[in-house]
């Protein structure tokens, strides 16, 4: 995982960075199997510094109870009005148990209209989904939700 | 064809079970896959726009119109617009060729084309576009009512299907139909047991994260239960899908569906 | 080229809120899951996904390998002039594929 922690929020993405590229080189290390809550906790101080984060205004809509962890659908929305003084700058959505904590970060801005979007993830186990919200003012939000990841009865080899 | 002699051997074996219990579904009781599977899955297959097999159909319509082969020719060239000309084709698929003297599935009909017609290579089984092609001709037959029926020609090779799947294999000592005639509706590990009618096919599988065909679900299901799988391109597979297809004549195809 | 499927409303009234609905062909190959050989299938994943609205920046996505294979994104964003919206995919070796389509706004 990333070596130092991010400074400020800006490195957040610096961080995500060194850590797709550190595929490249992890690959000769050994690599955790899961997630431990020390790099999730990590990942989330990439993105919020010493900020308090405030659970409220986030809303992750993912089914509790997931038939297949390789395609899982994920929404999130914030409640915010999205005008040009007071809108969501970022929406982070983190993991707890996949190899590593982050999933998605979103980019927004007052022409959105709608803090919301929706995607499809992969859950290798069953585990909460963290969303935090960066607001226009500073503040961050968030919300976090368990599912349960159940498997699949056949399970094929890989061919390729 | 190694599987079918090594079934050969147990036969005394098996033979002193009867071979499964299976009564068929009644006719007014099947349901397809769809209500087997949960409401978020089902809300991907029911949405064009969100539908992962939709990117196949797209890919295929997109080789409809390709050249390909010695004689360079794309399958609009002959087939027009499949839209008018491929409407309720799969829905009859597999289908007896009178040349060869059994049934062949949309996948061969498709590599038979290419090979006659445009005198090209086949397409692999489970390439990207050989998929993409069954995929953009099932489609047209969305919402269409499968209709492969028994016949004098087709009956032998029904039967011969329905045998594999009432059949016990493999090391588990399972037929087809224990799970699928018997006790379908009741859990297997997380997910619920379908009643195996292929009105989906190709599918978008959540498991493989891409499209798969019937011969591959078929063939994963067999190793699942420790019995040898057949070969893709196998009789056996494409009697299997026969019966699998007649055994669900009349319900509607939903291709490209999505399962977990 | 992957295969990409867009869904944007063609038309819509001056300040909407319109979704716009995204899906990509790609195997967003983890990095994690071990090969035939044993060895594991290195990372391929697109990692970053930009739309823009007449030129204009109006939403991002930076990817990790938890987004699912088939990347498929949906959001929102205000309907303000006609014109063209531009979505970009790039993967993690700077390969980027761009789609359009076209809005009318009244």
């Amino acid at each position: 995982m990333p070596d130092g922690n991010p400074r400020s929020r800006r490195d957040f993405l610096k961080v995500a960075g060194v850590v797709a590229g550190c595929g490249a080189l992890a690959r000769v290390t050994i690599r955790p199997a899961a997630a431990t809550p020390a790099m999730l906790a990590d990942a989330i101080r990439g993105v919020v510094g010493e900020a308090p984060v405030s659970k409220g205004k986030v809303t992750i809509e993912i089914p509790p109870i997931v038939e297949n962890g390789n395609s899982v659908p994920c929404a999130v929305s914030v409640d915010s009005p999205m005008t040009a003084t007071d809108y969501v700058k970022a929406i982070h959505v983190f993991n707890e148990k996949n190899p590593q904590p982050y999933v998605i970060s979103i980019g927004l801005g007052p022409r959105a209209g709608r803090a919301s979007f929706s995607t499809r993830i992969r859950l290798a186990d069953s585990q909460t989904v963290t969303a935090i919200a960066e607001l226009s003012d500073g503040t961050f939000w968030s919300d976090g939700v368990d599912v349960i990841v159940t498997l699949a009865a056949c399970i094929e080899e890989t061919t390729h | 064809m190694r599987a079918f002699n090594a079934a050969l051997l147990f036969l005394p074996l098996i033979s002193t079970f009867v071979a499964a219990q299976a009564a068929d579904i009644p006719m007014n009781e099947r349901k397809s896959g769809s209500a087997f599977i949960g409401p978020d899955t089902k809300a991907m297959q029911d949405d064009d726009t969100i539908n992962p097999g939709m990117l196949a159909v797209l890919d295929g319509e997109a080789l409809w119109t390709e050249k390909a082969g010695a004689a360079a020719k794309s399958c609009a060239d002959c087939h027009g617009d499949a839209k008018a000309t491929m409407r309720g084709v799969a829905a009859r698929y597999p289908a007896f060729v009178q040349a060869l003297g059994r049934p062949v599935d949309l996948e061969q009909w498709i590599n038979m084309s290419r090979t006659e017609d445009q005198k090209a290579e086949p397409l692999p089984f489970e390439s990207k576009e050989l998929l993409a092609l069954a995929a953009y001709i099932a489609r047209q037959s969305h919402g269409m009512p499968i209709a492969v029926a028994a016949d004098a020609q087709t009956k032998p090779f029904i039967d011969a299907g329905r045998d594999i799947f009432e059949r016990r294999a493999g090391q588990l000592n399972l037929a087809c139909a224990l799970c699928h005639d018997d006790n379908w509706g009741k859990r297997l590990a997380g997910n619920l047991v379908p009643q195996a009618h292929p009105t989906g096919y190709p599918i978008y599988r959540l498991e493989w994260q891409e499209l798969g065909s019937l011969q591959r679900r078929l063939r994963s299901c067999m190793s699942a239960m420790r019995a040898e799988p057949y070969d893709f391109g196998a009789l056996e597979l494409v009697d299997l899908e026969l019966y699998l297809m007649w055994r669900a004549r009349g319900m509607p195809l939903e291709a490209p569906a999505v399962r977990p | 080229m992957a295969r990409a499927l867009i869904h944007v409303p063609p038309t819509a009234k001056r300040g909407e809120v319109i979704e716009i609905k995204t899906l990509i062909s790609h195997v967003m190959e983890t990095g994690y899951r071990i090969g035939v050989t044993g060895a594991p299938i290195p990372r391929d994943i697109i990692d970053q996904f930009v739309c823009t609205y007449n030129g204009e920046e109006v939403f991002r996505a930076r990817l990790f390998p938890a987004i699912a294979a088939n990347p498929f994104i949906s959001f929102f964003t205000v309907a303000t002039d006609s014109g063209t919206l531009a979505f970009s995919w790039t993967d993690q070796h700077g390969k980027t594929q761009v789609e359009t389509a076209q809005i009318t706004v009244e």
